[in-house]
C-alpha cells in the first residue's frame, strides 16, 4: 500500500482550524495529491473542541485517521493539543501553538486548566515545536491570521513546493486579508 | 475540473447536473449544506420549508409537475416526512425526485442515531448510499435517473462522514434536453383513494423485483476480487475503512443498498471462504443475507451502536493496533450558548423559579448543561409543547404550575403550532415560552418564515408569532426583552402561576446573526476588582467571557472584552453591582 500522510488538526471553536485545515488541503490538491478531510460540524461551533483529519497519498480511503497512526499534530491550543496526542504515532511530529483557552468548567471556577502541558507533550514527543501563533500573526498585521502562521509551521514539516501553499493562501483567504496572511505563512514557515 | 467538496457540496453539485428544478429542506445536522450549496447555480428555485413533510410535499408537488425535484433533511426529519413519503411511493413520479437523508451515525448532533436504511425497505423505494464526495455528487446524477426510469423516489443515504467531509470530485456538464414541465393530469397514478391506490401497490412490489434485478448488474455495486479468504459485503463509509484495514480483502461494494443484488450477493459469497458483512448501526444488509441462506459474519463482531472507525473495525478483526500515548483526565470541552445569548437569562431564570422545563430541539438545549441546569425533557422538534400538556394532566394543581415548555422560534413554527392548539383546545394550564431569536440558529442561521427573509436571501412576509399565538386561541400572551431578567422573572412567575395555558415571547436576536441592524454589539462590561466579593453568581450564568481568576487568597471575576457583547445579564445578577461600563 502506497505511504499515506496524515495530519491532525486540532482546537477550539472560532480559532480558525477549519479554514487551516481548508488551506491545507487546497495546497495538497494542488500538489497532485489525492486527498480526504473530515471533521464534526454543528455542536462543536459552540466553542466546543475541534478537530479536522487531513489525510494525503497517491490513494486516500478513510477519511479519519486511524487511531494512532497520526504522522503529524497541528495544535491550536495546548490542551486540546495534549488530549489528543493518542491519535499520534509514536515517533509523530507536534507542532503546537502556546496559547491556552480555558474551557468552560476551568473559566467558572469548577476546575484548573493543567499545568506544564508543553513539557508533558515534549516528554512523549521530544522534537515537538512549539510557537506564539498570536505575537508572529500580530507582527504580521493581525491576530486573526494565527492559524495561518500555523499552516506556515506545518508547511517545513512536509515536502510540499511553496508556491502550492502560496496559491492555496490566495484562494481560500479573502483579498484584503491576503498580504497580512502572506506574510503570517512566512513567519510560520521560518519558526519550524 | 476537479475540486474538493464536501459530500453536501458534491450533492449539490449533482442536483445541478441532473437539471434539478426545485430543492426544498429543513435545516438538520448534517445535510444543512446542501440547500446552502444549491443557491451558487442558477435557474434552481431552492427553499426553506417550514418543516420537513412540508419539504417533501412541495417536492412531491414540482415533481409531479414534470420538474426534477431535490428533498433534503437529517434522519429524524425523514420521520416528520414519512406521512407522504409512503404514499408517494405508491404514486411514483413524473419529474424525478431524490430524498436526501442524512444520518448521524454516534449523534454528534442528533438526538438518536436511527439507521434510514430501514426507510428504503419499509417505504419501498430504492436507496443508494455514497462513499466518498466524488459518489455523491455522481449517485445524485443517478438517483434521478433512477427515479424516472423506474417511476419511483429514490432515497440517497448519507451519514456525518460522508456529508461533512471532503474529496476530491471530477464536475461534469449539467444534463441537457429534459422535458418541460407543463401541466398533466393522471388521477389514476396521483390520486391516491383506496380504489386507486389497490392497483398502485402491485406496481410498487413488481418495481422492487425489477430493481432488484437492476441492482444485479448496476454499476456501483461491483465486486473487487482480492484474496479470497476473506470476503466482505459493505457500502457507503464503512467501505473506506474496510479498504483501510483490511487492504487484501475482497469487497462487494454496494451502491445501492436497497433493494439488495441478491444474484450478486450469491456469487460473491461463493467466490470466498468467510463472508462478513462490515456496517455502521444495524444489521440491514447482513439480516438480509442471512434470510437468503448464505451464512455471514456481522454484527456478531461489529458494533451496533456509534459510528465504526478503522480502529474499531481493526479490533473487530483482531488485528494489531498500534502502540498510542496516554494522557491524563482532563477538563471537557462541551458547547456552550454564545456570550450575549438571549437564551441565557431566560434559563437562569427559569432555573430561579424551579419551573419543570419541556424543552425542545435548537441551542436553547444546551440550557440542560450545568450551570443553567433547566431543562427536564427533550424528545424531537415540537415535543416541548405536547409533553408540557401531557404531564400537567397527571399531576396535582401545585405541581402543575411548575410546567413550562420552551421552543425556538423555527421549532416553534417547525411542529410546535399544532402542539400549542391542543394545549389552548384541551385546557392544559401550562406555559409556554417562545424563545424568537430571528433565526434558526443551531444549524448556523438559517432563515425561517419569522425571518422575513427566504433562503435565497429575498424579503418576504414575516410571520407575526404574537398574532399566530392569539389565533390558536391563547388568551394570555406576553412579550418580553429576555435581557431583563427582573421583568421577565415577574411575567414567567406570574404566567406559570395562571391556571390556564399562556405564551410568553421572548424577543432579542442571535449574536451570530449578521444580516446588518438585526444584532447590534453593545459595550463589553468589566468587573470593578474593588467592589467584587468573588461570591461567583456570575458564574452561575455559563458565559464564557466571564472568566474566575485566584487573585491571591481570594478569587475574582474578570469579563473577557474580546468576547463580552454586551448583554447585561451578569450586571443584573451581581448583588454588590461590582460589573458595569468599562471605567
Amino acid at each position: 500500500m502506497s505511504k499515506i500522510t496524515n495530519i491532525l488538526l486540532v482546537g477550539v471553536g472560532g480559532q480558525g482550524t477549519l479554514l487551516a485545515s481548508e488551506i491545507l488541503s487546497e495546497a495538497l490538491k494542488q500538489a497532485g495529491f489525492d486527498v480526504k478531510k473530515s471533521e464534526i460540524h454543528g455542536m462543536s461551533q459552540r466553542g466546543g473542541s475541534v478537530v479536522s483529519h487531513v489525510r494525503f497519498g497517491k490513494e486516500v480511503h478513510s477519511p479519519i485517521i486511524p487511531e494512532g497512526e497520526a504522522d503529524i499534530l497541528l495544535g491550536f491550543e495546548l490542551l486540546e493539543s495534549y488530549r489528543y496526542l493518542p491519535l499520534l504515532k509514536k515517533g509523530g511530529k507536534v507542532v503546537v501553538n502556546d496559547l491556552k483557552i480555558n474551557p468552560s468548567i476551568v473559566s467558572t471556577g469548577g476546575g484548573s486548566y493543567p499545568e506544564g502541558l508543553a513539557d508533558k507533550i515534549r516528554r512523549s514527543f521530544p522534537d515537538c515545536i512549539v510557537l506564539d501563533g498570536a505575537e508572529l500573526a500580530i507582527s504580521a498585521g493581525s491576530a486573526k491570521a494565527a492559524n495561518t502562521v500555523l499552516i506556515g509551521a506545518l508547511s517545513k514539516q512536509l515536502d510540499i513546493d511553496e508556491k502550492f501553499w502560496l496559491a492555496a493562501i490566495e484562494k481560500m483567504v479573502p483579498a484584503k486579508a491576503l498580504e497580512i496572511n502572506k506574510k503570517a505563512f512566512f513567519l510560520g514557515r521560518n519558526v519550524a | 475540473m476537479k475540486e474538493i467538496l464536501s459530500g453536501n457540496e458534491a450533492i449539490a453539485r449533482g442536483a445541478f447536473e441532473a437539471g434539478v428544478k426545485v430543492a426544498s429542506a429543513y435545516p438538520g445536522t448534517p445535510s444543512t449544506e446542501i440547500l446552502e450549496n444549491i443557491i451558487q447555480y442558477k435557474g434552481i428555485d431552492a427553499s426553506w420549508s417550514p418543516n420537513e413533510k412540508v419539504a417533501l410535499e412541495v417536492g412531491i408537488g414540482a415533481s409531479f409537475g414534470g420538474g426534477r425535484a431535490l428533498v433534503t433533511m437529517k434522519h429524524v426529519g425523514v420521520n416528520v416526512a414519512a406521512d407522504p413519503l409512503f404514499t408517494l411511493s405508491y404514486t411514483g413520479v413524473n419529474g424525478g425526485l431524490v430524498l436526501v437523508t442524512a444520518d448521524d451515525p454516534e449523534m454528534h448532533s442528533s438526538q438518536n442515531e436511527q439507521d434510514n436504511r430501514n426507510y428504503a425497505k419499509f417505504a419501498k423505494v430504492p436507496m443508494l448510499e455514497p462513499a466518498d464526495s466524488q459518489e455523491c455528487k455522481d449517485f445524485t446524477r443517478l438517483a434521478f435517473a433512477i427515479s424516472e426510469q423506474f417511476d419511483t423516489p429514490v432515497m440517497l443515504r448519507t451519514t456525518t462522514r460522508t456529508s461533512h467531509g471532503k474529496s476530491i470530485v471530477a464536475l461534469e456538464e449539467p444534463v441537457t434536453g429534459l422535458p418541460a414541465p407543463k401541466l398533466a393530469r393522471n388521477a389514476a397514478k396521483f390520486v391516491m383513494l383506496p380504489s386507486n391506490a389497490r392497483v398502485r401497490h402491485p406496481f410498487i412490489e413488481e418495481r422492487t423485483v425489477k430493481l432488484r434485478q437492476y441492482a444485479n448488474t448496476l454499476h456501483v455495486n461491483r465486486m473487487e476480487m482480492r484474496d479470497r479468504s476473506i470476503g466482505v459485503i459493505t457500502s457507503g463509509i464503512p467501505y473506506q475503512y474496510v479498504r483501510e484495514v483490511l487492504p487484501d480483502a475482497s469487497v462487494l461494494k454496494l451502491g445501492m443498498v436497497y433493494p439488495l443484488p441478491d444474484m450478486l450477493i450469491r456469487e460473491f459469497a461463493e467466490k470466498v471462504d468467510k463472508l462478513y458483512v462490515v456496517e455502521e448501526l444495524d444489521p440491514f444488509i447482513e439480516d438480509q443475507v442471512k434470510a437468503m441462506g448464505i451464512e455471514v459474519i456481522g454484527k456478531a463482531i461489529i458494533p451496533i451502536c456509534g459510528e465504526l472507525t478503522p480502529g474499531k473495525l481493526r479490533k473487530a478483526f483482531n488485528l494489531p493496533e498500534p502502540e498510542m500515548s496516554e494522557v491524563d483526565t482532563l477538563p471537557g470541552r462541551p458547547p456552550n450558548m454564545c456570550p450575549g445569548c438571549p437564551h441565557r437569562g431566560i434559563f437562569h431564570t427559569l432555573n430561579q423559579l424551579k419551573a419543570y422545563v419541556t424543552g425542545d430541539i435548537g441551542c436553547y438545549t444546551l440550557g440542560f448543561l450545568p450551570p443553567l441546569s433547566a431543562m427536564d425533557t427533550c424528545i424531537c422538534m415540537g415535543a416541548g409543547i405536547g409533553n408540557a400538556t401531557g404531564i400537567t394532566k397527571v399531576l396535582p394543581p401545585e405541581e402543575q404550575q411548575k410546567v413550562v415548555a420552551v421552543i425556538g422560534d423555527s421549532t416553534f413554527l417547525h411542529s410546535g403550532i399544532t402542539g400549542l392548539l391542543d394545549m389552548v383546545y384541551n385546557k392544559a394550564p401550562a406555559t409556554v415560552i417562545i424563545l424568537d431569536n430571528r433565526i434558526t440558529a443551531m444549524t448556523g442561521r438559517q432563515e425561517n418564515p419569522a425571518s422575513g427573509f427566504t433562503l435565497m436571501g429575498e424579503e418576504t412576509f414575516e410571520v407575526d408569532l404574537p398574532q399566530l399565538v392569539k389565533a390558536l386561541g391563547v388568551k394570555n400572551i406576553r412579550v418580553i426583552d429576555p435581557s431583563d431578567l427582573a421583568e421577565s422573572k415577574r411575567v414567567i412567575k406570574e404566567e406559570m402561576e395562571r391556571p390556564e395555558p399562556s405564551v410568553v415571547i421572548t424577543r432579542r436576536p442571535c449574536v451570530l446573526i449578521k444580516r446588518e441592524g438585526v444584532f447590534e454589539r453593545g459595550a463589553a462590561v468589566a468587573v470593578d476588582v474593588e467592589v467584587c466579593t468573588g461570591c461567583k453568581a456570575c458564574l452561575k450564568l455559563g458565559c464564557p467571557a466571564i472568566v474566575w481568576q485566584e487573585d491571591g487568597k481570594k478569587g475574582k471575576a474578570f469579563i473577557d472584552p474580546q468576547l463580552c457583547t454586551g448583554c447585561s445579564v451578569c450586571e443584573q445578577v451581581c448583588k454588590f453591582i461590582a460589573i458595569g461600563a468599562k471605567k
